[in-house]
């Protein structure tokens, strides 16, 4: 019994409803921070800082946010990609005004922007919701992703139409800017997703969370009991949107050092829209598991193959792996509505039990 | 037959009034021209055959529709109509004929739920969920705690409601709208698809609710004994008209009612 | 007080000073709204039948233009691809019943929403792996579709109609008129109505549910392989139309999802409101307003009428 609840008993209500009450749960994290913290900054090299743990983090708290969104509060948002645009246009001006000011400040301050506009087309809401929700904010992505291509001022008039990431530095490290190493890089944005994540995991613990899904899941009766729709909805708009800006303003800054706005489009929307739904709906652990599944499968994709001597273009890894995430989306939900998260819990609860069969 | 309720002084005080309330869907009357009162601390039956626009009827008590005409007055404040979430603030709280529960939460968290209104602390507190926002919590979980030794749910704390048995989600649903302390309480058809010993429960939690909290409820129900036993007043509704009104026994003898509504079921 | 000169006074000169650079702007409006209309058309059908909201709806349009394309360029002679990529619709009919309808037969819209996602990328991925992912160009010539232009000359101008959008047009109106005669007339169709309403109705029909989607989402196939040969002749086939076929989704909340006149008039609608709006308001935009325009005004219309043009008001029970 490796793993059990079984003899732990919670002295007070306090203990029983802590985010995570079991021991073995808080030793977990525990190991995985010193892991993130000590041991992948020890043996890391560029490859992996740069193209598998820092894309892997930020699309994680991406879909953190998307998931407070849709699988928390039940609305479906396919302007995802628009949402982080905002948030790295946001930051690349302020910066730009304020050049003096801690970058990482600026790469939080930025999400506050995004939620202004998610609040703006979460307007909607208040009348509509399923598909009809989902057009409206498709109206969020394309009209947004043409402010990004037609304002100049907004991408400091660069020829490129594209944003360049200038030199910032923090107590005389450069923090971004090709001068700035993936190790800075890659701790600014562990820090930022890890402090996050613990807000996020607050937020759905608490009576914030608890109004959020009970919109989604049969708003009239949430209404009848006190809960005012419009505002639970607007408030999930607005933190949903902070983490995907500034998981926007992490993805330009922090990783990958300038972008044109073709970053932010549909594609970037759909693509975490899937991390949500393997991940799994309405659980955080999810997004991370989500994240991890779309995002290192086409590098493996590439990469794998390519070693077992069987050479494979990458147009057609690009090609597979469609096919393979859509496959795994409608198996998921066909399967597994829980996604990646219920799998691990499910197999959680057969490590409590282990080696009893029952 | 229940014994007059020992608050008997109280009883006479109007806390709820609705005054020539119609309501219709398109062509549909749902209500028409109904009048009636709730008094304070009294269990108040609405039956009537199906479709007579009983559930419409604690709609519009509760703010889910907007009557047409008529006027509701709640705690001697007369309105047009209620909003939901006025009614909710003022104390209404509700159970639905065909459950309305949250089905991705745990049962705590769906009583919790209904505590919603009572919790104040800011969102920066539940940001951090630390100190004051922690300490509300817990207290409110004391609460909740307390609601589910009640009602006897104690085993399936964490069980996610969807995957309960429907008697038990009943009795979840209960929970959550007691969790409001309501003053006033709506249960639409709270017996409907139990069996015997179900019922009995349920009865029971009614009446020890009315008894201990001194919370008035209104309640629509199918079965004519479970009417007779719980009920001070019963007040009948037929094709959206109100036919007659008393106590159980005046409305048993009541000739339109037998042959509304007795005579068709039986 | 210049900016609204421009915004509502020039405009409208322009079209009276130029009525033939109005007819010509009405014209495209016209043609790309009736493409719009198929595909909104395609998803009434299937929204009707099973309740699903199918976002493919648009790839499905792509996907089969490439396969009949991609056939063709592998040598199988234009008319047998053309028959060919029918069989592959109606495959790929029984294909989404079998594996992904019928095991998410009682799950909510929400999650049946998501599962076209998944088609969606899974055509995208399938489509390109099969026939590789470059654009190619329409076999026009080969299926008998005309080419060039007829030109109208005017006292006050000319206006130039491409002869392959006369015929888009046209296909388009008898698709129209055959579906509403198979939904009116004839048995099946009667049944798929019955199942719109109620799915009892369809099986005293004697038509199994299953049959019925395989149908519906067989004969949305067919809709978007119509859509897809039109619009391909139009401009070329590639999955960078699906940007395009996005803006059914606009007109179907203008049309309503059930309502098949309802695609239509909506399709019309955003196909000529946002060629008028780019041609005429788009410059003081800078351009480029073709891209949303299309969802803003879907988006004002959620918010004053959310039952769309022909739906009518739903009030929620509890
Ligand atoms: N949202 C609605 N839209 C249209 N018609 C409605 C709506 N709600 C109720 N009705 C109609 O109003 C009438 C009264 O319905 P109501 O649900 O109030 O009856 P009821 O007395 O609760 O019946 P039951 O015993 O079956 O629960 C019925 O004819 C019903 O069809
Ligand atoms: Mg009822």
């Amino acid at each position: 019994m490796l793993y059990r609840e079984v003899g732990q008993y919670k002295s007070s209500y306090a203990a029983d409803m802590a985010v995570f009450p079991i021991l073995q749960d808080r030793i977990g994290i525990a190991v995985i921070l010193v892991i993130a913290y000590v041991v992948f900054p020890l043996i890391g090299n560029d490859f992996l800082l740069n193209t598998i743990l820092i894309p892997f983090l930020i699309f994680s708290l991406a879909a953190i946010g998307l998931n407070l969104l849709t699988g928390y509060t039940g609305l479906l948002s396919l302007g995802t990609g628009a949402f982080m645009g905002v948030g790295a246009y946001a930051c690349l001006k302020l910066t730009t005004i304020f050049p003096h000011v801690n970058i990482l400040i600026w790469v939080l301050v930025s999400g506050l922007f995004s939620s202004a506009v998610g609040v703006l087309f979460g307007l909607p809401s208040l009348r509509i919701k399923g598909f009809y929700l989902a057009v409206a904010t498709l109206a969020a992505q394309f009209f947004l992703e043409w402010c990004f291509i037609r304002i100049p001022w907004l991408y400091n008039y660069s020829v490129s139409g594209a944003i360049e990431v200038p030199l910032r530095t923090f107590m005389g490290v450069p923090m971004t800017g090709p001068t700035a190493t993936s190790l800075t890089r890659y701790l600014a944005v562990l820090t930022i997703v890890v402090v996050l994540t613990w807000v996020a995991s607050n937020i759905v613990h608490g009576r914030i969370g608890r109004m959020w899904m009970s919109v989604r899941d049969m708003d009239l009766a949430a209404e009848l009991i006190g809960i005012r729709l419009f505002r639970t909805k607007l408030l999930a708009f607005a933190v949903s949107s902070f983490y995907c800006g500034v998981a926007g303003a992490m993805m330009v800054f922090l990783w990958y050092g300038g972008a044109e706005a073709e970053v932010f489009a549909i594609d970037q929307s759909f693509l975490i829209l899937f991390m949500v739904i393997i991940g799994g709906l309405g659980t955080l652990i999810g997004s991370f598991f989500g994240s991890a599944l779309i995002y290192i499968l086409p590098i493996g994709l590439r990469l794998i193959p390519g070693n077992f001597g069987v050479p494979i273009r990458p147009a057609a890894a690009e090609q597979l792996t469609f096919v393979i995430v859509g496959a795994l989306i409608i198996v998921f939900l066909v399967v597994e509505p829980n996604g990646l998260a219920r799998l691990w819990q499910i197999g959680k609860q057969k490590l409590r039990v282990w080696p009893f069969p029952y | 037959m229940r014994e007059p309720a020992a608050n008997e002084t109280a009883l006479g005080e109007a806390l709820l009034a609705a005054e020539d309330v119609s309501l219709s869907f398109g062509g549909v009357r749902a209500l028409t021209g109904v009048s009636f009162d709730i008094r304070k601390g009294e269990i108040r039956a609405i039956i009537g055959p199906n479709g007579a626009g009983k559930t419409s009827m604690l709609n519009v008590v509760n703010g889910f529709y907007q009557p047409q005409s008529g006027r509701i007055t709640f705690k001697g404040e007369v309105r047009k109509s209620m909003r939901p979430y006025a009614a909710a603030r003022g104390g209404i709280a509700r159970t639905f004929q065909n459950l309305a529960l949250f089905r991705g939460m745990t049962t705590l968290d769906n009583i919790l739920a209904g505590r919603t209104l009572k919790m104040h602390r800011g969102f920066f507190w539940q940001l951090l969920r630390y100190g004051p926002a922690l300490r509300e919590e817990v207290e409110h979980r004391r609460r909740v705690e307390e609601i589910i030794d009640f009602l006897e749910i104690a085993a399936i704390r964490k069980v996610q409601v969807g995957r309960l048995p429907y008697g038990l989600q009943k009795r979840v649903e209960l929970g959550r709208a007691l969790a409001m302390e309501p003053d006033l309480l709506l249960l639409d058809e709270p017996m409907a698809g139990m069996n015997l010993e179900e019922k009995e429960d349920m009865s029971r939690f009614i009446i020890d609710v009315n008894q201990q909290y001194g919370t008035t409820i209104a309640l629509i129900e199918h079965d004519m004994g479970v009417v007779m036993d719980l009920s001070d007043r019963v007040v009948v509704l037929d094709y959206g008209r109100k036919i007659a009104d008393g106590t159980p026994d005046e409305v048993k003898r009541d000739k339109d009612v037998i042959r509304a509504y007795l005579g068709e079921t039986h | 007080m210049h900016v609204l000169y421009l915004i509502f006074v020039d405009p409208f000169m322009q079209m009276v000073h130029s009525p033939d650079l109005l007819m010509q702007t009405l014209w495209d409006g016209l043609v790309g709204g009736v493409l719009y209309a198929l595909i909104a058309l395609g998803f009434v059908l299937i929204f009707k039948a099973s309740g699903v909201f199918n976002f493919a709806q648009g790839i499905m349009v792509v996907f089969a233009a490439l396969t009949l394309v991609g056939l063709h360029e592998h040598g199988v002679p234009a008319f047998v691809a053309l028959g060919l990529t029918v069989l592959v619709m109606l495959v790929l009919a029984f294909g989404v019943e079998r594996l992904m309808l019928r095991p998410l037969v009682n799950q909510s819209e929400i999650i049946l929403f998501m599962a076209t996602f998944g088609l969606t990328y899974f055509l995208i991925g399938f489509g390109q792996l099969v026939f590789g992912g470059n654009p190619k160009v329409m076999i026009a010539q080969d299926l008998y579709l005309p080419s060039g232009a007829i030109e109208w000359k005017g006292h006050f101008g000319f206006v130039s109609f491409q002869k392959i959008d006369i015929a888009a047009v046209i296909i388009a109106s008898i698709m129209v008129a055959v579906l509403a005669v198979f939904f009116q007339r004839t048995r099946i169709g009667r049944a798929l109505r019955a199942v719109a309403d109620s799915h009892q109705a369809a099986l005293s029909v004697g038509i199994s549910l299953e049959q019925i989607w395989v149908i519906v989402w067989f004969a949305a196939g067919v809709v978007a392989l119509t859509t897809g040969i039109m619009w391909g002749a139009r401009s070329e086939v590639s999955f960078s139309l699906q940007v395009i076929a996005l803006k059914a989704l606009p007109v179907l909340i203008l049309g309503g999802f059930t309502s098949i006149p309802g695609a239509i008039v909506g399709g019309l609608i955003i196909g000529i409101g946002e060629k008028l709006g780019e041609f005429y308001w788009g410059p003081l935009l800078g351009g480029g307003i073709e891209n949303w325009l299309a969802y803003v005004i879907a988006l004002g219309f959620l918010i004053f009428r959310p039952q769309g043009l022909f739906g009518e008001k739903i009030i929620e029970r509890i």
